[in-house]
């Protein structure tokens, strides 16, 4: 069975940019490991300054898609001195395969860490055939 | 004519510090995720006030023990790691995006810090280090007296 790559089943449906917005900012993807277990999909998301509040998680039509707001209110009083990172929310899209059993998803934040766990349906998990002898 | 504290340095230094940006900026573009996460891992943004500085790291999934704050002077270091996920027999990464492994980095701030008052909180995946400015350092209000 190949391990990587090949059959994914969670994949990347679309960059943030593709569509609009309808909140005046800017949308980050943010960076996502994702880990293949023989009986579930782990995929964990750097969310940093989302809790488990502000996290939005929707499953439709086979897209699950994570958006994390983020309050940008702080430091208002402050004048930046130096940037390396901007502010804004987070959205990213996979697109999921029958192989995962859409109703049993869970999800954690903990840290500005989503960690979703995507059980693999019954049909897909990896079975054990025993030869008999004949 | 370029005096410190005078309206027009700020606004100069505000440009100059928005050119800087700019430049890692497109270097990040067109770095794709070649450049190893080390040199960039994690964004620091760094906030001034008058009498103190505010420094916010982007550094979500960590154990807080874990992170090393020094200042001297006014250079800021940080130091720490983030450990990855552990894999058993038959488990494989698919995509690995998430920065892992130790990291270090030093940050100028505007004034010189007071290493013994430092504050430091983390939550939701954000450090925020609360520097004040050392008091020989402040600004002082000079009075012209006239006669």
């Amino acid at each position: 069975m190949a391990k990587t790559g090949k059959d994914l089943e969670v994949r990347r449906e679309q960059s943030a940019f593709q569509a609009e917005s309808t909140r005046a900012r800017q949308v980050f993807i943010p960076r996502t490991d994702i880990i293949e277990k023989t009986d579930s999909i782990i995929l964990i998301a750097d969310m940093p300054g989302v809790d488990e509040q502000h996290m939005d998680i929707t499953l439709e039509k086979g897209v699950l898609t994570i958006y994390g707001t983020v309050d940008a209110a702080y430091h208002q009083e402050c004048r930046v001195a130096y940037a390396e990172y901007g502010i804004g929310d987070y959205r990213r899209s996979f697109r999921v395969t029958d192989e995962i059993d859409q109703d049993k998803i869970e999800a954690t934040v903990k840290n500005g860490v989503l960690r979703l766990i995507l059980h693999k349906a019954e049909q897909a998990k990896p079975k054990k055939i025993t030869v008999k002898t004949g | 004519m370029l005096i410190p504290g005078f309206r027009e340095f700020d606004w100069m230094q505000d440009i100059r510090l928005e050119l800087d940006r700019m430049q890692r900026e497109v270097g990040r573009l067109f770095s794709g995720t070649s450049i190893p996460y080390s040199q960039r891992f994690p964004a620091i943004n760094v906030w001034s006030k008058e009498d103190n500085v505010l420094v916010t790291v982007e550094v979500p999934g960590i154990v807080p023990d874990n992170v090393d704050i020094s200042v001297e002077g006014d250079v800021m270091t940080l130091s720490g790691s983030r450990v990855q996920e552990e894999l058993e027999e038959g488990e494989a990464y698919h995509r690995q995006e998430r920065p892992h492994g130790s990291f270090r980095k030093s940050v100028r701030l505007p004034f010189r810090a007071d290493g013994n008052k430092v504050e430091a909180s983390y939550e939701k995946g954000i450090l925020t280090v609360k520097l004040p400015r050392v008091e020989s350092d402040k600004p002082r209000k000079i009075t012209i007296k006239s006669e």
